[in-house]
């Protein structure tokens, strides 16, 4: 079986997101980007399904830019066998994403499709569903356990309520939870191993997709910013204020 | 023409999410028609009916549908989809993983996570964890949207127009199965709709540690939340997460205890009214959103502000 594992390119989790002054979007210049950390979850569940002797294959797919290469790279280190990266701008949104990843889907065959839950940059938590949809596939969102029987998976689920476990048919899609696993660190060699693997790059038109974006985005502002507060000295001050000053209890 | 709205509900009661997307639904338009899919619903199905704004509830009743399989919905709605020019559902895990199914099935860009409504087109939503509000405009004819329950009121539970339609279609063959939920049971507020939430971090260091943080919140009447660190580590369910990808909250009072503050979990609290931060680093980023702020031990603090509260209410009976 293989495994196809998508990976954005976004700004580090770390990082504190800076809106540009003239209100088109956020600072990217000079700020360090990293894989979409749910993504790194889908990454190593993948590598611990092969490890398990259920799958021979790992195939990265990014959607981006040039440089999502080096996301794919990062997979690849982890230990994912070859990557492909579709070369589009950086602003594609999850409708068009589901699209060529399904059209992927049609050429590599694979069993399982893992990808993060939600991309940290726009929020958005879609892609998931939408590529279930259009192939479909059973899918298993806010995925925090997989367990991979003969043609079928138990997953269990996090929703508001608490968790939730259901059944699927194999081929199947799962976005992942942060609590899916700990992501693995790429050791020395197989970063250098990783140099050597084959990134196939292709475009939206070879594979026939129309990716013109659908939301324009008007304005990126900031969000309004909260004035600091007081210190206080003691519980039994913070519990005055709370009551005679905030008035909340 | 009119806009639809899916209904969140546990087949017995309907959940506070469709009342706040009911609210931002009547933003676009004056025709709001609910649907509402379970089994045993037809006592949900009447009293949504009757809800503010609400001009029909559409009613799926079938009993394969105990249970939310997303791949079981999305067809339903579909198949209605015609009449209508929106489709809201609640940004919850349940709207999330149905809505952007039913985008992509209508070939739409799907809008997540709306705080604010513009106009018919345009939507304000949170990106980078609320580090930057985007305001959007969709090309689409049709809009599929989910919006943020806590950043729109509920709307009252009368003055609807009380009718109820039922519709019925093939179901459609689903290769996912329900097997079986944990819910966390507790006599506490919601954490989405508390008016208090006492939330710990870390800085707890172990599970049995959260009592004093229940002791507060029993004092309080508080909804307990948690940082994604304290749950990983284990010492709450995942329930209890507040945050970027855990539940956003807006109480009345915040109190974050043994919490150092990451951008992520900031994005899931930082809108509350009043936010109180205990922590022994002074210089953690919480006390940057904090309007008050205690720099001490919280082992030494709870259990005071545990008697202080007694004190308080001792003095008000």
């Amino acid at each position: 079986m293989k495994i196809l594992v998508t990976v954005k390119r976004v700004i580090d989790y770390n990082v504190q997101v800076r809106v540009k002054a003239d209100n088109s979007g956020v600072e990217k210049e000079n700020v360090k980007m990293s894989m979409n950390p749910p993504d790194e979850n889908a990454v190593e569940e993948a590598l611990r399904i092969k490890e398990a002797g259920k799958a021979d294959e790992i195939i990265i797919l990014s959607i981006g830019e040039e440089k999502c290469q080096e996301t794919i790279r990062t997979a690849l280190a982890m230990g994912a066998d070859r990557g492909i990266l579709i070369k589009t701008t950086d602003d594609i949104e999850p409708l068009s994403v589901s699209k060529l990843v399904a059209k992927i889907v049609e050429t590599e065959q694979p069993g399982l499709i893992l990808m993060g839950k939600q991309a940290i940059d726009d929020d958005s938590n879609q892609t998931a569903q939408m590529t279930s949809a259009l192939l479909n596939w059973p899918q298993a969102t806010f995925a925090s356990k997989i367990e991979i029987e003969e043609n079928v998976a138990t997953v269990t689920r996090e929703i508001d309520e608490g968790l939730e476990r259901v059944k699927v048919k194999m081929p199947f899609i799962a976005s992942c939870d942060l609590r899916l696993n700990e992501p693995r660190y790429a050791s020395l060699p197989n970063i250098m191993k990783a140099k050597k693997k084959p990134i196939d790059i292709k475009s939206a038109e070879e594979l026939g997709v129309d990716i013109q974006p659908r939301i324009e985005n008007i304005k990126i502002s900031e969000p309004p910013t909260r004035q600091k507060g007081v210190m206080v000295a003691d519980v039994a001050e913070l519990v005055q204020k709370l009551k005679y000053e905030a008035k909340v209890i | 023409m009119s806009i639809l709205i899916l209904a969140e509900h546990n087949n017995s009661e309907v959940k506070s999410s469709t009342l706040n997307t009911i609210n931002a639904a009547s933003k676009v338009g004056s025709e709001i028609e609910v649907l509402v899919v379970g089994s045993n619903i037809e006592n949900i199905s009447k009293e949504i009916a009757n809800y503010e704004h609400v001009t029909k509830t559409i009613m799926f009743d079938n009993p394969n549908f105990e249970h939310v399989i997303a791949e079981k919905i999305d067809p339903i709605i579909v198949s209605i989809a015609d009449k209508y020019s929106h489709i809201f559902a609640p940004a919850t895990t349940f709207g999330k993983n149905i809505m952007p199914r039913v985008a992509v099935k209508l070939d739409i860009a799907q809008i997540s996570d709306v705080i604010s409504i513009e106009s018919d087109d345009t939507f304000i939503r949170p990106i980078y964890a609320g580090n930057a509000l985007a305001t959007v405009k969709s090309s689409d004819t049709k809009k599929v949207i989910t919006v943020r329950p806590t950043s729109f009121d509920v709307v009252a539970k009368e003055g609807g127009s009380g009718i109820v339609e039922t519709i019925n279609s093939e179901l459609v063959e689903s290769h996912t199965e329900f097997i079986d939920r944990e819910e966390s049971k507790s006599d506490r507020p919601e954490l989405s709709t508390a008016r208090i939430v006492v939330s710990g971090g870390r800085g707890l260091q172990s599970a049995d540690n959260f009592k004093l943080i229940s002791d507060i919140a029993d004092k309080l009447n508080a909804a307990i939340g948690a940082s994604r660190a304290a749950v990983d580590a284990g010492y709450v369910r995942n329930d209890y997460q507040v945050g970027q990808t855990g539940k956003v909250v807006v109480p009345d009072l915040y109190i974050a205890v043994g919490i150092s503050g990451a951008i992520q979990h900031l994005a899931g609290m930082k809108e509350s009214k009043i936010i109180v931060a205990i922590n022994k680093d002074e210089e953690a980023p919480i006390f940057n959103v904090a309007d008050y702020g205690l720099s001490a031990d919280l082992f030494e603090a709870l259990p005071e502000l545990s008697s202080e509260l007694d004190k308080l209410n001792s003095i008000e009976k």
